[in-house]
């Protein structure tokens, strides 16, 4: 069958695949991934607690939405890779019409329509499902070009990814269509697009940005970059946070004051300290050390996704989780960026961590997903 | 894919690989970004930052601006600012905020109301460190009782506060409003940057509606305290720009005048210049004083005043709605003339009854023997119902239904008046909507001479007077006149809907107001023994008002009951009828007859206006006349 990788050109028969294979293992789940997951949930549930000032009851929905959470991954893990890349281009048209159907019939607050209300299934924000559907539709669609794909192939690509994107930019949503363009680049960054059309990409870029701001960009979003970049200009507005949470931070020094010590937080000068700010709650109560440890779960929780992407058995799945890979590491970049202010203020939790419901649902799913592919591989017995 | 062309699996396999590698750089060294950045917050800026949260706290103050102060046409002071001291607590410096209200109450005079609102205060969102107000309006007895007691009680400050002062109270009331203690939900409206440190906001009138401009931008300034929040310096400050001051079109002197001669009466009084639709006077009466509003009124008065049968806080003038009665007839005639019903010179006769049919129901007249024969000039003169019915008939609903709405019936015409009620104009889509019935030729009758569905208001008929009175000229009523910074009126007044009345020839107008005149001065006219001897010529018209029913849960004792149940007095008036300078619009409730006693309070208001004001022994207050005509 055209377009599917063979078994047999597989060289690397001498990695894990003749191991004896653990329980988990049976069960598709990755032990690595899953005590990584875990440490930084578990741990994550003590901040949430001293960031929430002492709220169980916070504590108690988080641990019952990260159950859910949790069936939610180990279902994906159970489907095969096969299953996904055939149901790619369905899900992902499903989304694009839900993401028309957002604009002509959504409901929202602010000003902004992100939710779809249809009768006999709860809400949903179908931004939040296209988070994984582009990246799969991408990676089904450039699994099926020889690689690195030819110039044709990167402009069906950049199509494909561009519909959904100004869809949601439309809404408006301009930090999801950022980080669901950015799933969509990741793909074809790792398809091998050439340097020269990722250096071309970043000047575009570069020349967009003040496109960006006379054209795409409202005066509230306007505000947040020039809060960036002084915010004493607005110290009573947006500066607060900023000001509020590199003081947070900043006082924490290298050990911290000490779990629910922090009186940033707990004297309430530090605003969302349970949802986007938390990470202010960690650094200021376990200091330096704290959010470097932090920082490791992390990059460990990323060194073994790409692992388990460069295994992969074919295109798609490499593709894929590569992409998911990237973006998880996107959320934590841009989160404690903005924590600490080098970049704006957008609303991106701290994955795994923050107090919130649709974006961790996601986020497990995509594990699942990375979970499937690694489990699911065709055993050579040597 | 292209028939020729191969995927290579295993160069695509290493393809990835090279590009996971550069990934996986990347990836560390913008971890590496992150955590440069958290070693010189943590680890370089540690001191600066601790000394930020600790030892001094640096907070950021906000400095409400000074609210703009409120002028009327004179420039004599209708709203200003007033300081008041406070006693204020912090409450993250309390350790026991019972014992510290109980050591309080033992020092000033703590009410239950104001410990309430207190704790009620408490418990909304405030910046840490913002005081809490526990009681305005300290004498200066109590200011050195609390200075003695200062150093055993932490938190506890006297605070001094500018609040808003309504020299002439319950008088301006109904044009100003007043403002109030800033509620949650309005906080939420409001741009909480702006209102960081305001604690009142409009909440009724032009101190509602010009809330933007006269609240002013909010300053700030860095303060160092100590640990007991004591600010010990202040770092830098960004003075609030204070709110401008506005000018209103509203004279004091007129208001004044309204006020007394409608003293003990319910109803309004709205006068207008027709020249420029400046609202020279707006008076519901009984009033209240607004003063006690402003830092929050306390719950017994409240009750006193929203349960008094005379509801002093029902502003009459804009919210009151009243069939029109006769009054509405000078407009009727404009619409009979205008769509060719009806000619000056046409005549017919009143036998004091009307009928649609002959033989059919007989609609009466208010002079049971009838006027005779009439024309247009005699039946606006003795306010002929036969007449008007006749009219109302030809015509049909839909022509006055049109013509009425060109004179602003049935709409909120005034620019800067919010809270004005629309009154109510009925069409045939309105009673088939609301009533689920078709109109009835009897309903136009009753239309004609202001009965039946058609409610106003009293700004609605000042309005309509002063288009009237303008031949046509439409000035859309306001009450901003300027503000004192120069900015353009244009720029804050919304802008004028109504397009100016065109009738086919103008010698319509002069025919109506020829009859208005007659009203004040024919030798038949309703209002002449008010209209007697004037030195300017006046152009009125009188009206009654039928009381249909009372609210069902009315506790009247039957006399009460009787005086409830007696007509509504309307009169509008408009002087000098050739170029008038003012038109007036009177509603008196239970009064019994327009020219009786609404028409004497519409004559003193002209006369005030025109020939100057009246000693206070001079004014006539308002009197009960039953007899005399419509």
């Amino acid at each position: 069958m055209i377009g599917r990788d063979y078994l047999r050109h597989m060289p690397s028969g001498h990695d894990d695949l003749g191991q004896r294979r653990g329980w988990l293992v049976r069960l598709h789940l990755d032990p690595l991934l899953l005590i990584l997951m875990l440490i930084l949930i578990v741990g994550g549930l003590f901040v949430l607690y001293s960031g929430s000032d002492g709220s169980i009851q916070t504590v108690e929905k988080q641990v019952v939405r990260f159950g859910l959470a949790f069936v939610v991954m180990f279902v994906f893990a159970q489907l095969d890779p096969s299953v996904y890349r055939r149901w790619s281009p369905w899900l992902f048209g499903v989304g694009t019409l839900a993401l028309i159907a957002v604009l002509v019939a959504g409901v929202g607050a602010k000003g902004a329509q992100r939710w779809l209300q249809l009768p006999g299934i709860p809400r949903f924000q179908p931004s939040e499902f296209m988070k994984l559907a582009v990246p799969m539709m991408l990676a089904w669609y450039l699994s099926r070009q020889p690689l690195p794909p030819g110039f044709k192939a990167i402009a069906t690509a950049l199509i494909i990814l561009g519909v959904p994107t100004a869809l949601i930019v439309k809404q408006p949503d301009l930090g999801t269509a950022l980080l669901i363009a950015s799933a969509g680049i990741f793909v074809l960054f790792f398809a091998g697009i050439s340097w020269k059309l990722v250096g071309s990409f970043f000047g575009l870029a570069g020349l967009a940005a003040p496109l960006m701001w006379f054209f795409v960009m409202r005066d509230y979003q306007k505000q947040r970059i020039l809060t960036l970049l002084d915010p004493s200009s607005d110290p009573l507005g947006a500066g607060w946070n900023i000001i509020q949470s590199k003081t947070a931070i900043g006082s924490g020094g290298l050990f911290g004051k000490g779990w629910m010590q922090g009186t940033q937080s707990h004297l309430d000068f530090l605003p969302e300290s349970h949802t986007d700010f938390i990470v202010a709650v960690l650094a200021e109560e376990f200091g330096f050390v704290g959010v470097m440890l932090l920082l490791s779960v992390y990059l460990m929780i990323i060194g073994r996704c790409l692992y388990i992407a460069t295994h992969a058995q074919d295109s798609y799945s490499r593709l894929l989780a590569g992409s998911l890979t990237l973006t998880f590491f996107i959320y934590v970049f841009v989160n404690i960026g903005m924590v600490s202010g080098i970049l704006p203020i957008v609303g991106v939790p701290l994955p795994l961590i923050s107090y919130g419901g649709t974006s961790a649902v996601t986020l497990l799913a995509g594990f699942g997903i990375l979970m499937s592919i690694h489990t699911h591989r065709r055993m050579l017995v040597s | 894919m292209r028939w020729g062309t191969f995927k290579n699996t295993v160069r695509e396999k290493y393809l990835f690989r090279r590009r996971a590698l550069l990934s996986l750089v990347i990836i560390f060294l913008l971890s590496a970004v992150l955590g440069v950045r958290l070693y010189y917050l943590q680890i370089v800026e540690h001191k600066t930052y601790t000394t930020l949260s600790d030892k001094n706290r640096v907070q950021v103050e906000p400095i409400p601006p000074t609210r703009g102060l409120i002028y009327d046409r004179n420039g004599v002071l209708l709203a200003e600012n007033r300081p008041v001291f406070s006693v204020t607590i912090v409450p993250e410096l309390v350790k026991n905020m019972d014992k510290t209200l109980a050591r309080l109450s033992k020092i000033i005079k703590l009410s239950p109301d104001d410990e309430e609102r207190f704790r009620r205060h408490l418990k909304e969102y405030r910046r840490p460190y913002e005081p809490v107000t526990l009681r305005y309006n300290l004498t200066e007895e109590e200011i050195a009782k609390l200075a003695v007691h200062r150093y055993d009680l932490p938190g506890v400050d006297v605070g001094a506060e500018l609040v808003r002062y309504y020299p002439y109270g319950s008088t301006t009331v109904s044009a100003l409003g007043y403002v109030g203690r800033i509620n949650e939900k309005e906080l939420k409206t409001a741009d909480p940057v702006n209102y960081a440190g305001t604690h009142y906001i409009g909440k009724l009138g032009v101190e509602k509606f010009y809330e933007n401009i006269l609240h002013g931008t909010v300053g700030y300034q860095n303060v160092e305290t100590n640990a007991r929040g004591r600010i010990m310096r202040v770092l830098e400050r960004h003075d609030p720009i204070p709110g401008k001051n506005i000018e209103l079109t509203i004279d004091l002197r007129l208001e004044t005048l309204a006020h007394k001669i409608m003293a003990g009466q319910r109803g309004a009084v709205v006068a207008i210049d027709p020249n420029n639709g400046d609202i020279l006077a707006m008076v519901s009466s009984p009033s209240y004083d607004p003063n006690q509003f402003v830092t929050g009124i306390d719950y017994d008065t409240y009750k006193k005043l929203r349960s008094s049968p005379d509801l002093p806080l029902f502003n009459r003038a804009l919210r009151g709605q009243y069939p029109p009665g006769s009054t509405v007839k000078p407009f009727m005639a404009i619409a009979g003339l205008d769509t060719g019903t009806i000619t000056p010179a046409f005549r017919m006769f009143d036998p004091g009854f009307y009928q649609l049919s002959v033989g059919g129901r007989k609609y009466h007249d208010w002079k049971r023997w009838g006027h005779g024969w009439v024309n247009l000039h005699s039946a606006i003169e003795e306010s002929c119902d036969t007449y008007f019915y006749h009219l109302a008939d030809k015509m049909g609903v839909d022509d006055m239904d049109k013509y009425l709405s060109m004179f602003g019936f049935g709409q909120n015409t005034a620019l800067d008046v919010d809270e004005a009620q629309q009154g109510l104009l009925p069409s045939r889509a309105w009673k088939r909507a609301v009533k689920r019935e078709p109109w009835y030729p009897g309903d136009s009758l009753n239309m004609g001479i202001g009965q039946g569905y058609m409610l106003v208001t009293p700004l609605q008929l000042a309005t309509a007077t002063a288009v009237l009175a303008a031949r046509g000229t439409w000035h859309q009523p306001h009450l901003l006149k300027q503000v004192m910074d120069g900015t353009p009126v244009a720029d804050v007044l919304p802008k004028q809907t109504m397009s100016n009345i065109h009738l086919r020839s103008r010698s319509e107008w002069v025919s109506v107001v020829g009859g208005m005149e007659a009203v004040m001065n024919g030798p038949h006219g309703t209002a002449r023994r008010v209209g007697r001897g004037s030195p300017f010529q006046l152009a009125g018209k009188s009206g009654t008002a039928q009381v249909v029913g009372l609210p069902q849960d009315n506790h009247y004792d039957e006399k009460e009951k009787a005086l409830r149940l007696r007509d509504h007095a309307l009169f509008i008036m408009f002087a000098p009828a050739e170029k008038p300078k003012i038109a007036v619009a009177v509603i008196v409730e239970n009064a019994g007859s327009g020219s009786g006693a609404a028409a004497p309070v519409a004559k003193q208001i002209v006369d005030a206006w025109i020939q100057g004001f009246p000693a206070d022994k001079d004014i006539k207050p308002v009197q009960d006349v039953d007899e005399g005509d419509r």
